[in-house]
Formats: C-alpha cells, structure tokens, sequence
C-alpha cells in the first residue's frame, strides 16, 4: 500500500520542477503509446512537436490556438486560486459569443464605429452572467458549484442551437444552421506585422489575450483584491480574520472568469468563424483547465501553459496529416500530461513511501491507525 | 407506432442507467468522478473491437465491461493512490480515453458488427405497447438487475452499508477500522465496469458500428442524472427514460413542428438537475441528498 | 468487601509517556476498580487525555505496565482494548449521519451480526439501562444527548468491564447531563468499573467515588471524591504553590475610563459541538490588563470570534462598545481601523497564513492602511515588506532570510511576528489567546515585556489564557470563562488557587457553600 506523509518544506526549483517534468514524462508516454498502436514513434512525436514550428505561418496558428486558452485560463486560475471550481468556461464562453453576436447581428449602422468594443462588452457580460448563476447559488445555498457550471454548459450549448437554428438563423443560408455572417466592423481581422507581414491565421486577438494575461498578473500580484482571492483559497479563516468576505470573493472570480471565457468566445468568433454555428467551440473551456493547472495556477505562466498545449493541438492536424494518426490523439497527450502535472503536485507536497504490509480482508475490520 | 417511440426511449435510456448507476455507487462513497465519458468510450471501443474479433456479442459485453474497470483502476491509482484533485483527474480520464478510444478504434471505422440479440418473451411480448419491454436484448434485461442488485446491496448489506459510511464520515469509519481508500477503490471499480458496459451498449445494441466520440455526451448526462435521482438507485431508471425520453421527443417534436422549442425540452433535465442540487442543499446535509464527503480527498492519518 | 473486588481491575504502574522532549505522563501510578466511578481531574495539559489513550491502546508508554486483572497486558490497539472489555466515549463522536442508530451499532460490532439482531439488542440494552432509543431513527436527526447514547450503546453492546468517557457532559444540557449520570450508576451497579475524566468539581463530587488528580503530567494524589471538599480537589487541580507565584502586574493608570466593554452579549451556538455564550459581560480600562482564565472549550473560541468582529452574524444580543460608541455591527478590518486588534490563538491558517511570506501576513491585517494600499486597490508591497522588517527588527523575529514564509519560522518568532504586527499600530485595545502558547521562555518573556510596555500609551489589554500562572503575573484583574459564562473579575492579588479553581471547576461564588 501506498502511504503519503506530508514533507515539512518544499523549494520553489522543486514546484518548477513538476510542470517541465510534466511534460517531458508526457512526451514519452505519448511516444510509447504511438509505438503500441504500430507508429513510428519517433516520427509522430516530430510531426507533434517540431514540425507545427518548423514554419512561420504554423507559429502564427500555434498562437491562433494559445489565444482562447489565454484568455480562459486566466480566468480560470482566478478561480481556482480561490478554491471555487468552475468547471463551466466552456458555456461561458458560448453565452459570450452570443452576446457579442447579439450585438454584431442587431446593432444599426450609425453605431457600426464602436461595433467592436460593443460587443467586447456583450461578450463579457453575457459569459458573466452565466457564471453568475452558480456564484449566487454558492452563496446563498452552498450549492456545488461544479455541478451547477457543468449543467449550464449544456443549457448554453442547446441555447445556441436554438438561436442558430431559430430566431437568428440566415433565411439565406438554405436551411443550414448558420448566422448571417457578421458586418465587416464586428470581424477582427488578420494581423500584420512590419517586415514579416501576415503569420498564417494570427488575428490581433492575440493582443487582447496578452493584455488579459498581463492584467491577470498584475490584479493577482499586486492588487488588494488579487491579496483576497489568494487569502480566500488559501486560508479561509484567515481571510474572515482579515475582514474579507468570502461571498464578495466567490461572486468576483466567477464573474471574472465567466467575464473573460465570454470574451474569448467573441473572440472566436468575429476572428475565425465570423458568423455563429451550432457548434462554435471545441472544447477550449475544458482544455483551458488543463492551461491552468499547467501554469500551476499563475496568471504569469499561463501564457507559455497555452502555448504548449496548443502546441499539441497543432500537432495533431499535423501528425494527421502527415501520418493518418487520428486528430483524437492529441486527447492522449493533453490527458497524460495533466495525470503528469496531478501527480507531480501530490510528490511535491508529500512524500511516497510504500508500506508492504497488508491489512485484513476485504472489508473485515482491522485495526485503526489512529 | 407508439412501440417504435417506446421502444427507442427505452434503448436510448439503457447506457445512462448503466453509467449512472456504477456513479451512483462511487459517489456514495465520497468520490467524485467525472471520468463517465472516457470510461464510456473505452467501453464502446472495446465492446466493438473484441465482439469483431471474437465473433460473440457477449464477449464483447465482458471486455467493455474490463476496459471500463481498467479505465477507473487509472483514476483510482491517482486520487487514492496519490490523493489528486478529483476533479481535475476526471477530466483528465475524460480526455484522455476520449482520445485513446479514438486510436485504438481508428483502424475499426468503417466495420460492422453483430450486435446482441433481441430476447422476445412469449406472450408479454404480444401485449400492445407496453409488450416492447419484454422484446428487449440481454443487457436490457441486465441493467434492470444491476439496478436491483445495487439497491439491495447498498441498503440491505454490511458492505452497502461500510459504502454508505464511508461516503458520510471517512474519518468515523477510518476510526471504526475500515479502509476507507480499498473501500473506494473497489466502489471506483465496479464504476467502471458499469460505465464500460454502459458504453459498449452503443456499439452492441444501438448502432453497430464504432465512431470516434459515440458516446455524445451521455457520459456527462450520466452524472447529472446521479444528482437528478438523488443518488437512489431505482431513480435512476425512472430519470433515465425521462433524459433519455426528452431527446427522442426532441426529435420527433422537430419533425412534427411542435411549437416548443426541441431545445428547451432538452434543456429541462439539466435544469432540473440544478434545482435538485440546490433543494438539496438548502435542506442542509443531513437531508436525503449528496454524501458529505463527496470530492473530498481522505488522507489516511499517521 | 469480598476478596476479588480487592484486586483493581486496571493497574497502571510507573506509567510515562513522552513526545520528544515534552513529558505527557510522569510515573504516574494508578488503580480502578470493579464496580467503581473514578474521575480523573486535571486542567489542561496535565495529561488526562494522554493517559486515557494508553489506557485505550491508541499509545504505548515509554514506561511502566499495565495490569488486568492483576496480570501484566499490552495494551496495542483499540481493538485489543475492545477485546479485553475496555470501550471509550470520546468527546467527539464517531457515527454516521445518514445512517440508522442500529446501523451505526451494527459498524462498530464485528461482522455476522445481522441488522434485526442489533436492533433488538438496541431495544434490550437500551431499555435496560433507561436510554431510550429507537433503533430506526436517523443519528442526524438525534439531538447530541441522544448521539452520545449512541455512542454509549455501541460499547454497552461489547460487554465492557472498564468504560471511559472523556469530558461527556461538555455537550449536554443539565437534564441530559442527569439522565447521564443515571445510565452510569446503573453500569457501575452492574460492576462496570467506570473512568469519567472532567474538571467540573460539582458532577465529580455527585457522581464519582475516587478522584486521580493530575497536574503537569504527575498524578497528585488519588482521594475520596466524596469527603473532599471542591475547595480542596479544586486546590489540588490547580496548585497551591499558585499562591506563592510571582505576582507583578504592572502598576494601573489611575484615572482611567473605561475603554472598552461588553454587556449582555450571547451568542447561540454554530454547531453542537460549539460553546453557546450566554450573558457576557467584561470592561477594561485604559492601562489595564484584564485576564480570562478558562479550560479550553468553555467558548474561548467562541468569545474570540465575537470580540473581533469574526461572528458579527451570529450575536444575538448586547452592546460592545468602544470609547463608548458601539462596535457591535463592525467587521474584523473596521474594528481594526478603530483601534482593536486581536491575535487569535490559531498560528496556521487564521491568524498567519503558513504559506505566504511575513510581508503579506502583514498585509492580512493592515489593508486599510493608505499607505500599504493605495485608493485604487493597488498594493504596495515594499511598504508591506518594511512594515514587516520593522515588525522582525522591534520584536526580535528570527527569521531565515529576510522575506521568508511564515511556515518556515519557529512556532515562538511565528508568535512574535503576529503579535509584534498587531502591536506596531498602537493599538487602543488588545485582545490575545493563548500569547505564549507553544513559545519559548526567552520569547515569552520578551511578548510579555512587550504587552506591559503598550500599557504605558493606554492601551488596554485582554489576555485569554489557559495557562494560569501567566494571568496572575499579567492581569490586574482576573475573570473566569466556563461553560460560556464569565466570572465576575476579581483583582489579580485576590486570587487564590481555591477560588480561581472552583471558578474554573464550575462552581460559583453562589455554588460554593452547597458544593462542600
């Protein structure tokens, strides 16, 4: 039997040490994996890893990638920093998304010029009023909230359905389930750089996503209301101690992060799809968590967290391409790797020792180790 | 007409009681796993590829159900073994069989195969409407019996009762001398195997063919329909043919262009799933409702 | 008496038990019984708890032997002790809400037992001894007497000839109390030898034969509960070389007003196993040391939380009031602003926080400072850091580096910070729990120098403590807490071990004469 016995100090080099350990322990795992199914193991691992930046264009995409995971995940160590488990980004951001699609669809022409900031605003309130939903309920009711987020995430995505099938859907589509498509001044367009010009799909999105990561930072570290949120997740009573109320703190990071996975669907949307569809996000509110807690819940590492998750996305179109492993696989990795980062926190905090003794029978009593 | 209606709500209800009841019993002892989906898959993978390659649909049955079991074995070695984020680790599980499924079935895309036979009883099975129960497969049949199993169990048994305490007072029955974490373990297990043969259903009886994903998100809908039942077994039969119910009139609704919106009939159990949750709370823990240690790591002290 | 009642049925011989260098229980010699209630008395950390888990199999002494039945045994575990016949009530409780009183037993029992069989051993027992139960209802839904018989029944059902019940009455009301005490003299009529550990003078006087008096790990003496008087098991308790201390409170400002009071002030209790407080009353001048003596879990937690503006919520009635205005419906940060700081006795997680750096346990209780924290919420962590730097230099906080976590200091400069902390802002009114809990002789002696020198701007101080010795060399005035009531203060130099102990024992000044 396993035993675990809390270690008295742990280094700053020892909580570095998990997330790269993470990932190098994935990237083998996932190698073996590959050999198992009768890959060549060391080619898919190319076209995974080093081949999605072996082109400008493909960094551009990486970062097309990396830009939604940004921004949720940000959002995301807010909350978890507070010890408040949203689980729901996913429908937060799709509520965001029709928000800001609301206002692309709807608003007149005279107001076209502040089409953009408009629905940056719709976008977040929208996501933050679903999260609102198991905020209240946490507070008033001590409701789970992971459940509650959960479930909300199907009621969004059946929300959009509806909308995209229903009331807003493009009499001229031909029955297909889409949106008119958004007015010029609601697309956010490709970005350009001097010199470089154009990296393949990279929309000044990004920007947004860098100034969400950097003011994430910058509210947690160093503002009064970042102190609560980390006092509130790390030590409860200390913060009532403090006079801090654990109610505002709640309500705050699940606005915030409900505020923030709406505007990455905006995002999303007026950057890639520039219309809306049954089915506008892939998951990115539950990789996101996997961004999180591989920037061991710090808003400064977030953005190299995303970066290499993406990097295993891009790499599956890519081995698919190349190889014919199926898109699926980069699931594989980005499960191992969070396994990897779970275990890497529990070694860090405790230690492992194993203890070849066995007690009883199966459900026999034996005697208590108290 | 009605027993084509009645016939595929009750197919469609069969995986989420399978899935819902092994949940139903991991969450009465305290652990929390949202790994529904990925064992699914697994078990649907499994089911097709070993019924190809065995040629029998009841083999194939088994291996779902161990390739579910080996899926939970995973999740029980890191929030047992290594006192994980239970949360964090389903979804991890989630991902990560969704994505091994996908590869290992990969190269079966495309096949077909022979599913489970139907059973029809003689006589019942003549009774108009109603007589679609008894035209069912076997593991139709099975899932009845899990339930009932699991209800005896649970409620009538010195080990459905260590379940029970364990997911009310770890630390109570860690002091009585039960080992809250092989308790879990085996409780993880059986989880498993429940949601391997949940999904290897899929496959075997609903669809004979293997697609990337086929579970659809009945994993997740598993896990509200725990909560939805209030973690009672025979609930979860009466929920489930509500779920599953509310997606079949979502579609014959759309076809018949009812004025409700398919999607809020599909919305209701999920909304319903929340009132449940917060009725529950309000009426404190002691209430029939959410075992106490749910999510909760247990660190068996020194 | 017949010749096998003259064999005890425990013998506990040369006993000692030590965690590293602390000594719990030293050569402490012991005897029950058949047939024989027997307290054990003692405040805390005189190392009843100790003693009763060796008993109990949970720990082995360092030294000496026990006897049963006059043979020497080991004693390894709890189920070892449950096999010779020796079954616990602990204070709290081991059983399963959700789950029936039978169902509850029917855990605890060995397995092979079927559920019909245990409810009606339930229905038997119970009935035999007076404790009504129903074998169906739900522990939930028991009132927390009714949870004890639970308890109780689960060892009644293993045919106990030793039952040990630690602090039992602390969660009953008087009548469960009674109703309590009936159980028991049933048992020890049926020649059950019964240990019943308690420091409330009144119930070991009513219910007990012999008492085995503990103090700082000895065993004072072993006497006849029934012929002692409170005042004398009250003096034994505590320590008549107590009358001899060393008392220097420092002098009293004359002319003081009264900075700070509390009048009336109840407060239910959260849980069943908190204190309810129950009519609180308390004033402190300005340069005055008022001191609240008290065996833990008489609602010291309780008055903390209510006093520093944790509990705003759930105060029921009364004024507290500062300088005469009311603070009652202030939180932690507004009293704060006001003048009132507090230290509260948990290190990890309330008063500090263990995995952050003394600068942001700085900031914990000086966010309201412009300073530190500008208008737009914006935190200035080089003021926090010299803040904290200035906090280490005045108190002497030995630290690893100069911004280390608090989780890496020793428990004593841990103490210091938290206290220097709250000190540096001059504060007008203090309150601290347990100052020199866990904390070294230089550095309680240097937080102790520290708290006299703040009398000397006004400051008033409250200090609750379990730790007698230090209230009567701090406090100009001393007040007890027991049971969620306070004594009325009597001046420090009119203390008495006997007073202060019946005090502390439960019994009042109004109690006194009767309990003799």
């Amino acid at each position: 039997m396993m035993r675990l016995t809390p270690r008295p100090y742990v280094s700053p080099h020892q909580l570095l040490l998990v997330p790269v350990l993470s990932v190098l322990l994935s990237i083998i795992l996932g190698g073996l994996i590959f050999a198992a199914l009768g890959y060549n193991a060391l080619d898919a691992l190319y076209q995974f890893f080093v081949a999605p930046l072996s082109r400008p264009d493909q960094i551009g995409n990486l970062f097309v990638k990396a830009c939604p995971l940004i921004i949720i995940g940000t959002g995301l160590v807010f909350c978890y920093r507070a010890n408040i488990w949203n689980i729901g980004a996913e429908g937060q951001l799709i509520f965001g998304a029709l928000g800001a699609g609301w206002v692309a669809l709807y608003l007149p022409e005279s107001w076209h010029f502040m089409m953009l900031p408009l629905m940056i605003l719709g976008g977040m309130i929208a996501g933050a009023s679903l999260a609102a939903v198991p905020a209240f309920l946490k507070t008033r009711f001590q409701t789970n909230e992971i459940l509650v987020s959960l479930m909300l995430t199907y009621v969004a995505g059946l929300v959009i359905d509806w909308l995209v099938r229903g009331p807003w859907r493009d009499p001229m589509s031909f029955g297909f389930p889409l949106t008119p498509y958004y007015p010029d001044a609601a697309l956010i367009g490709k970005l350009s750089l001097p010199v470089i010009g154009k990296l393949g799909q990279l929309h000044w999105g990004i920007l947004i996503a860098l100034c969400v990561s950097g003011l994430g930072w910058f509210i947690l570290s160093r503002t009064l209301a970042g102190f609560k949120v980390r006092v509130a997740g790390d030590a409860p009573r200390a913060a009532r101690f403090a006079g801090f109320s654990p109610n505002i703190v709640t309500f705050s990071v699940l606005l915030v992060s409900g505020a923030l996975a709406g505007l990455a669907g905006m995002v999303e949307v007026s950057a890639n799809m520039g219309q809306l569809q049954p089915q506008i996000s892939f998951g990115y509110g539950f990789t996101a968590i996997i961004v999180a807690f591989l920037a061991r819940l710090n808003p400064a590492a977030v953005i190299l967290a995303a970066l290499i998750v993406a990097l295993s996305e891009l790499g599956g179109d890519s081995a698919q391409i190349a190889m014919g492993i199926p898109k699926v696989v980069t699931g594989v990795f980005k499960g191992i790797l969070l396994f990897m980062l779970l275990a890497g926190e529990t070694i860090t905090r405790y230690e492992l020792s194993f203890d070849l003794r066995m007690t009883g029978g199966k459900m026999s009593r034996g005697d208590a180790d108290v | 007409m009605y027993d084509e209606l009645l016939l595929t709500v009750l197919l469609t209800s069969v995986p989420l009681i399978l899935a819902a009841t092994g949940e139903l019993v991991v969450e009465r002892s305290g652990v929390l796993n949202l790994g529904v989906e990925g064992m699914m898959l697994m078990g649907a993978v499994a089911g097709f590829g070993v019924t190809s390659l065995s040629g029998s649909p009841y083999i194939g049955m088994l291996g779902g159900a161990t390739a579910g079991a080996l899926t939970a074995a995973l999740f029980g070695f890191f929030v047992l073994g290594l006192a994980t984020n239970q949360v964090a680790t389903g979804l991890a599980l989630t991902i990560f069989g969704t994505g091994l499924s996908g590869l290992i079935g990969a190269p079966l895309v495309g096949q077909a195969i022979d599913g489970l036979p139907v059973f029809i009883v003689p006589l019942l099975s003549d009774i108009p409407v109603l007589g679609v129960l008894f035209r069912l497969d076997l593991l139709a049949y099975l899932s009845i019996g899990l339930v009932a199993g699991t209800s005896f169990v649970l409620f009538r048994t010195r080990a459905g009762l260590i379940i029970r305490a364990v997911g009310d007072n770890a630390t109570s029955a860690h002091a009585l001398g039960y080992s809250v974490l092989k308790v879990r373990f085996y409780t993880v297990m059986f989880g498993g195997m429940m949601a391997g043969l949940s999904g290897a259903y899929l496959p075997l009886v609903l669809t004979p063919h293997w697609a990337e994903g086929m579970t659809a998100g009945r994993g997740w809908i598993a896990l509200a329909l725990v909560v939805f039942a209030s973690w009672q077994p025979w609930r979860v039969v009466g929920g489930a043919v509500l779920f599953g119910g509310v997606t079949i009139m979502q579609l014959a609704g759309q076809a018949r262009g009812w004025s409700v919106s398919p999607q809020f009939l599909s919305m209701l159990p999920y909304l319903a799933t929340i009132i449940v949750l917060v009725a529950m709370s309000r009426g404190g823990r002691a209430e029939r409702g959410a075992p106490a240690q749910l999510g909760r790591i247990f660190l068996p002290p020194r | 008496m017949s010749p096998d009642r003259e064999i005890p049925l425990l013998t506990g011989r040369h006993i000692s038990k030590r965690f590293g260098t602390f000594t719990a229980n030293d050569d402490i010699n012991f005897d029950i019984h058949a047939g024989e209630i027997h307290a054990l008395l003692g405040e805390n950390g005189a190392g009843k708890s100790t003693f009763v888990k060796l008993v109990y199999g949970l720990l082995s002494p360092d030294e000496g032997q026990f006897l049963w039945h006059g043979a020497p045994v080991e004693i390894r575990s709890p189920q070892a002790a449950r096999d010779m016949g020796i079954g616990m009530v602990f204070q709290h409780f081991s059983l399963f809400d959700v789950l029936s009183v039978a169902e509850n037993i029917q855990l605890a029992l060995p397995a092979g037992i079927s559920l019909s069989e245990v409810k009606e051993r339930v229905i038997t027992v119970s009935a035999e001894y007076g404790m009504t139960l129903s074998p169906d209802a739900r522990v939930g839904d028991l009132s927390v007497g009714e949870q004890q018989r639970v308890e109780i029944l689960r060892c009644l059902l293993q045919n106990p000839s030793l039952l040990i019940l630690d602090e039992p009455t602390s969660v009953l009301t008087p009548q469960e109390a009674d109703q309590l005490f009936a159980v028991l003299r049933r048992l020890r009529d049926d020649g059950c030898a019964i240990l019943f550990i308690s420091h409330k003078l009144d119930e070991i006087k009513a219910l007990t034969s012999k008492a085995t008096i503990l103090r700082a790990g000895k065993k004072v003496t072993t006497c006849d509960s029934a012929s002692t008087s409170a005042k004398e098991l009250a003096e034994l308790m505590v320590g008549a070389a107590l009358d001899n201390s060393m008392r220097t409170p420092p002098v009293l400002h004359k002319g003081a007003d009264s900075l700070f009071c509390v009048a009336q002030v109840s407060r239910p209790a959260a849980t069943a196993f908190a204190t309810a407080l129950q009519d609180i009353s308390l004033s402190v001048m300005s340069g005055e040391i008022l001191g609240i003596a008290g065996i833990a879990g008489n609602g010291q937690t309780e008055l903390m939380e209510v006093l520093s503006g944790e509990a705003i919520g759930d105060v029921t009635a009364g004024k507290i009031e500062l300088d005469g205005v009311s603070v009652a419906g202030l939180g932690p940060d507004m009293r704060r602003q006001k003048g009132m700081r507090c230290v509260p006795e948990e290190r990890n997680g309330h008063g500090a926080i263990i995995n952050m750096s003394l600068s942001e346990n700085a900031l914990l209780t000086a966010s309201h400072e412009p300073d530190n924290v500008s208008a737009s919420g914006l935190v200035s962590w080089v003021k926090c850091h010299a803040l904290s730097r200035k906090i280490i230099g005045s108190y002497d906080v030995r630290t690893p580096h100069h911004d280390p976590l608090a989780g890496s200091l020793s428990g004593g400069n841990l103490q210091k910070f938290m206290i220097g902390r709250e000190m540096m802002s001059r504060p007008r009114l203090l309150i601290v729990a347990q100052p020199t809990w866990g904390v070294d002789i230089g550095a309680a002696q240097a937080i102790r120098a520290a708290m006299r020198t703040l009398l000397e701007d006004g400051t008033a101080i409250i200090i609750i403590s379990q730790d007698l010795e230090e209230l009567l060399v701090m406090s100009h005035r001393i007040c007890v807490l027991n049971q969620g009531q306070l004594s009325e203060p009597l001046p420090a130099q009119d203390v008495t071990a006997e007073s202060i102990g019946l005090m502390m024992g439960g019994i009042t000044n109004s109690v006194s004469e009767r309990a003799v």
